[in-house]
């Protein structure tokens, strides 16, 4: 465990070397930035909706006293969506979608020499293959998760018309009162550091690849689960740290 | 010129180079021929940095490549082209960007030049007009090919080959050696081919190392192989029987 910890820090070391052309660091930037941002938003957009709503759903269902306002609903499900459900759901997801396919293309660049050959030109293989994927993990995975939350806070919405179990009134009065700014602070600390674990995890897996097709997909494996047990793990931590 | 002293690469307890010893030449083709398991492609390996020598040194001219770290090796690993056994393609990037990547990286060339010597490079290789084509729309000649055309970008001093002809028919191989011996006198390059194909010793080889169970067992140009009584060496090259009536005649 040691050892392959020391492996991923000399490799995350090795990554943030000086980049031989920033111009060309710069487009790989973009293109993983497109890829994790615009690739994972239909997915992230489908299961906000769906979990806000629900989530509201069940917290109406919960609020039977009629000593407690029904707005209180709108408060309950707007925190939990921003606290928990879009930054880690979403990222758990993530580490499915986003996580496999880093790792499973660095893999297959391993295995197939495509790492070999960047070694031979004098690239700094860390650097260009795993740079840029970190910095779209850190930057994309906050936007997802506040577009998750907004959508999440709509899904809600959607769900008290339908349902008619909170008006939407109430609804929106209770998503307004007592909202904290920390709340979103504390989302978008996690949404960084999941996007972070995601993107670091998986390409050390993929990385450090070798043999042919079924280790590939091993890697895969290792790195989706890897990445969401870390993200279980840190969202504790930032979680009873921050609040 | 590219000498190697006394190489020894072990990999846990197998220990694959046994002290090789070797210096490649100027403007030759120079193959490192043997069976599976020889350590050719681990010697490869070792000359140009993808492995770690347990203990030896390289030299590239009078520069002890070994002792180098990765930034000291930059200015001469872009000095290196090198052919997969895979071709090692970027599968993301088309056969052009390819081609330009090096260039991209390492030159402050415009684009304008860049193309011009992408074009210049597949020209040399005959596959002008492919430029847009993705490797994977590649026949397997066309791979290797494309390799070498993005070998040669940079107008390397050192030409690396693993296993050049591995996969391809008979006469797509001869073409490869062709363009591989043509880029080697046209362009005065250190070239280093690993190969066990005897098509390619007989017709390229200018200077041959054999290597048996991880140690030189032989060394000398493609005109004296028919002549050495070495007989791990002819038991190597003329296991077959087409070879063995071929002998005669050599």
């Amino acid at each position: 465990m040691f050892q392959s910890l020391g492996k991923y820090i000399l490799l995350l070391q090795l990554s943030f070397k000086k980049p031989e052309k920033f111009s060309v660091y710069w487009r790989e930037v973009m293109l993983e930035m497109v890829s994790v941002g615009i690739g994972s938003l239909g997915i992230i957009s489908i299961i906000s909706v769906f979990i806000g709503a629900a989530t509201t759903i069940q917290v109406a269902f919960q609020l039977s006293s009629p000593l407690v306002p029904r707005s209180i609903a709108g408060s309950i499900a707007r925190d939990s969506n921003i606290l928990e459900f879009s930054p880690t759901i979403s990222s758990l997801v993530l580490a499915g979608r986003v996580g496999s396919s880093f790792a499973s293309q660095i893999g297959t660049m391993r295995v197939t020499e495509q790492i070999d050959a960047l070694e031979i030109m004098g690239v700094n293989a860390p650097g260009y293959l795993i740079s840029p994927k970190i910095i779209a993990g850190v930057t994309m995975v906050p936007m997802l998760v506040i577009i998750s939350i907004m959508l999440g806070i709509t899904g809600g919405y959607i769900a008290c018309i339908v349902t008619g179990d909170i008006t939407p009134a109430d609804y929106i009065m209770g998503v307004n009162d007592g909202f904290d700014g920390l709340t979103v602070r504390v989302a978008l600390v996690k949404a960084f550091v999941f996007g972070f674990i995601i993107a670091s995890i998986c390409s050390y897996q993929g990385f450090y690849t070798s043999g042919g097709a079924l280790e590939v997909g091993q890697s895969a494996t290792a790195g989706v689960v890897y990445s969401c047990v870390w993200i279980l793990f840190a969202d504790l931590m930032i979680t009873s740290i921050m609040l | 010129m590219i000498e190697v002293k006394d190489i020894y690469k072990t990999f846990g307890d197998n220990e694959v180079l046994k002290g090789i010893s070797a210096t490649f030449q100027t403007g030759k083709n120079n193959l490192i021929i043997g069976g599976s398991g020889s350590g050719k492609t681990t010697l490869l390996k070792c000359i140009v940095g993808l492995h770690e020598p347990t203990k030896g040194q390289v030299f590239f001219e009078d520069e002890n490549f070994t002792e180098m770290d990765f930034t000291e090796r930059v200015p001469i690993r872009t000095q290196i082209g090198m052919l997969f056994q895979n071709s090692a393609l970027f599968d993301s990037m088309t056969v052009e960007e390819n081609i330009m990547f090096p260039l991209n990286l390492f030159t402050r060339q415009s684009k304008q030049e860049k193309l011009e010597r992408a074009n210049f490079c597949l020209e040399r290789v005959n596959l002008k007009g492919k430029n847009k084509l993705y490797p994977a729309e590649l026949s397997g000649g066309m791979k290797k090919r494309v390799g070498i055309a993005r070998a040669i970008s940079m107008q390397p001093k050192y030409l690396f080959v693993d296993e050049p002809n591995s996969g391809l028919d008979p006469k797509t191989s001869i073409l490869i050696d062709e363009l591989i011996n043509e880029l080697t006198t046209e362009y005065e390059m250190t070239t280093v081919v690993v190969t066990h194909d005897m098509n390619s010793v007989m017709g390229i080889g200018d200077h041959i190392i054999f290597l048996h169970q991880g140690q030189k067992w032989w060394e000398g140009p493609h005109k004296e192989i028919a002549h050495t009584d070495n007989k791990e060496l002819n038991d190597f090259v003329f296991a077959s029987k087409f070879m063995q009536a071929a002998k005669s005649k050599l």
